[in-house]
């Protein structure tokens, strides 16, 4: 499978009074066609930030976004229009994401009226077909969001960001404002979609059990930098960074007789305002020494396997 | 129609056919005409401008007319509401005066209702430098009492009805260009408007069709209020004696010319009184029910 979705040292920074945020520094990652990327990492990470980038919310500072082949770093006009086309976004809060001012319908009807190629017969049938592949109710298309639940209201934003037929959507946190019944409903929607239409996702949480559940790939970020990259599987088995290992150990389980070690990070976390060179977990970090302060690079310690650890070897017995 | 009106169930609050869109006129007067107050408020002033309007044909007596046998009489068949210190109709002063309160309540409103929120709009778009000298520059405005401006206005430009306009509509700028940057501070920076940037929705549209739409209905609010509070603020001019002139019959300056008889004549500054108080009431319940109409969100 190609990949549908390129990122190439992408950087985002913004300015603040006291220096320049590095919010995404140096992230290189592909995410294959119909495949989902989780993207998991703190509050604070660069996590949206990474996301919004790659569908240009935000402006990249530096670095290349590649998607289906073709460099769309900065696009302008016409091309950018069409690349909006292909890629979508489903919000974090479905209580902020919907104009409190237009109905169910209108907020679905919106992208299919202003792309203007189609007929407004055309955009009501593919309406009713939305709200019936998202699962709302046929009678609920002239309800205003704040009459909604929230499980229902994200769906509208699912049906939203469908309605042009997207190859990629990036799901910023789209289950963390909702509670725990509703989400695994939305988990089990957006999985069914990829399998229909072929979707292809990068999924923003900081949840590993929903992680575990949707991706493909898991994609570890600390401090806008990336920690760990690999398949989920191998993730959750074998998690080589000191930080993938802590987040691990939080989950919680329902087995009360598996005696589980809990690794608890102490320590300050670093500013993100111009970290300089050296590992950004080591102030954090139990394993760290002198040659952290070096600077750390991303290698493949297993097949397939990405980390920035210099000691991820020493660590694992590897 | 009828039975189907009956089926439906409610909606903020009152009986209104749920097949009306919300946001349209019809929803908004359906809205309104089920309040009460509202009602209230929409037949009062019609009643008052016709009124206004007719007087010179109605009324028995002129507003000028001095009855020299009649005077500080007290309400009669003669004299409805009785005669002041001069003789003169007050029934027949209150009905013309209202012209003025009205017409220096609304234009006054109108005037900073423009371009307040003209001026916010623009502050709150472009932020920076031009947020910043727009509302340095309205701070100044506001560092002063709004009835202090005003007396300073008249004091300087001289007085009648037309300054008395713009030294209300002047004081009244910074209100609404404060209030309609901060509704559009809050709503540029929602998802809502993001999630219309990736639909590739065109600036201008966002502007029109998701931010003005949610930042307009405390503006609404804000002019009900503005206007009354600015027919109000006309009467304290006259009454102070820098708005409408006599012989004209402002209800403000009714009130400030017979306040020497509030003991002995106590209807004299009475009868303005209440129609200064019933108009402003008016405007305000019909604001609240606008408020209500347009916001979606709003449950009783």
């Amino acid at each position: 499978m190609a990949a549908l979705m390129e990122v190439q040292n992408l950087k985002k920074y913004f300015k603040s009074h006291a220096g320049m945020v590095h919010a995404v520094d140096d992230i290189t990652l592909s995410i294959e066609e119909g495949k989902t990327l989780g993207l998991v990492g703190e509050s604070g990470c660069g996590k949206s930030t990474l996301g919004r980038t790659l569908i240009h919310l935000n402006e990249s500072t530096e670095g290349r976004i590649i998607f289906q082949g073709k460099d769309v770093t900065r696009l302008k006009g016409k091309e950018m229009k069409a690349f909006r086309n292909d890629v979508q976004m489903i919000f974090q809060d479905p209580y902020s994401s919907l104009d409190p001012r237009q109905t169910v319908s209108d907020i679905i009807k919106e992208p299919m009226k202003l792309l203007g190629t189609m007929s407004s017969n055309e955009v009501e049938e593919r309406t009713i077909e939305l709200m019936d592949t998202v699962g709302i109710e046929k009678r609920l298309r002239m309800s205003y969001p704040h009459e909604l639940d929230g499980g229902r209201r994200q769906r509208v934003g699912i049906a939203r960001a469908l309605a042009l037929k997207p190859k990629f959507i990036v799901c910023d946190e789209p289950v963390s404002a909702l509670d725990v019944s509703i989400q695994a409903q939305i988990i089990n929607l957006l999985m069914d979609l990829q399998d229909n239409m072929g979707l292809t996702y990068l999924f923003i949480t900081h949840d590993m059990s929903v992680v575990k559940h949707i991706s493909h790939q898991i994609c570890v970020m600390y401090l806008g930098q990336m920690v760990e990259l690999c398949d989920r599987d191998e993730l959750f088995a074998h998690p080589l960074h000191p930080y993938t290992k802590a987040l691990l150990s939080a989950i919680p389980t329902v087995d009360i007789h598996k005696k589980k070690q809990r690794i608890l990070l102490k320590g300050e976390i670093k500013s993100p305002i111009d970290p300089g060179q050296e590992c950004r977990f080591c102030s954090r970090c139990v394993y760290a020494d002198e040659s952290c302060r070096q600077g750390v690079k991303l290698c493949e310690v297993r097949p397939g396997h990405m980390v920035a650890c210099n000691k991820a070897a020493e660590i694992n017995q590897l | 129609m009828a039975d189907k009106k009956k089926k439906r169930g409610k909606r903020g609050g009152h009986h209104i056919d749920p097949s009306i869109k919300p946001g349209s006129f019809k929803y908004i007067w359906a809205s309104v005409s089920h309040n009460k107050g509202a009602v209230f408020g929409m037949i009062f002033l019609a009643a008052i401008i016709i009124l206004s309007l007719l007087s010179p044909y109605i009324c028995r007596y002129s507003y000028s007319a001095t009855d020299f046998i009649n005077m500080k009489s007290w309400p009669s068949a003669e004299h409805l509401f009785g005669t002041d210190d001069l003789g003169r109709d007050i029934l027949s002063r209150i009905l013309f005066g209202a012209r003025y309160t009205l017409i220096i309540g609304i234009l006054s409103t109108l005037l900073s209702a423009v371009l307040g929120i003209l001026m916010g709009a623009i502050a709150g778009f472009f932020g920076g430098v031009i947020d910043a000298f727009l509302m340095r520059f309205l701070d100044i405005f506001q560092a002063f009492p709004s009835l202090v401006l005003a007396m300073a206005f008249c004091a300087v430009f001289g007085t009648g009805v037309d300054k008395c306009i713009l030294a209300l509509g002047i004081t009244g700028i910074p209100g609404f260009a404060r209030l309609m940057r901060a509704n559009i501070l809050r709503i540029r920076n929602t998802e809502y408007i993001e999630a219309a940037t990736t639909v590739n929705c065109p600036t201008w549209k966002i502007i029109l069709k998701h931010i003005i739409p949610n930042a307009v209905s405390p503006v609404i609010v804000e002019i009900a209020m503005s206007i009354s509070r600015n027919g109000l603020a006309s009467s304290s001019l006259s009454f102070l004696g820098l708005g409408v002139q006599e012989p004209k019959p402002e209800w403000g300056a009714m009130l400030a010319s017979t306040r020497n008889y509030i003991r002995d004549f106590p209807y004299m500054v009475i009868i303005p009184g209440i129609f200064i108080v019933l108009t402003v009431l008016s405007f305000n319940l019909l604001g609240d029910a606008f408020r209500d109409a347009l916001d979606p969100n709003f449950k009783e």
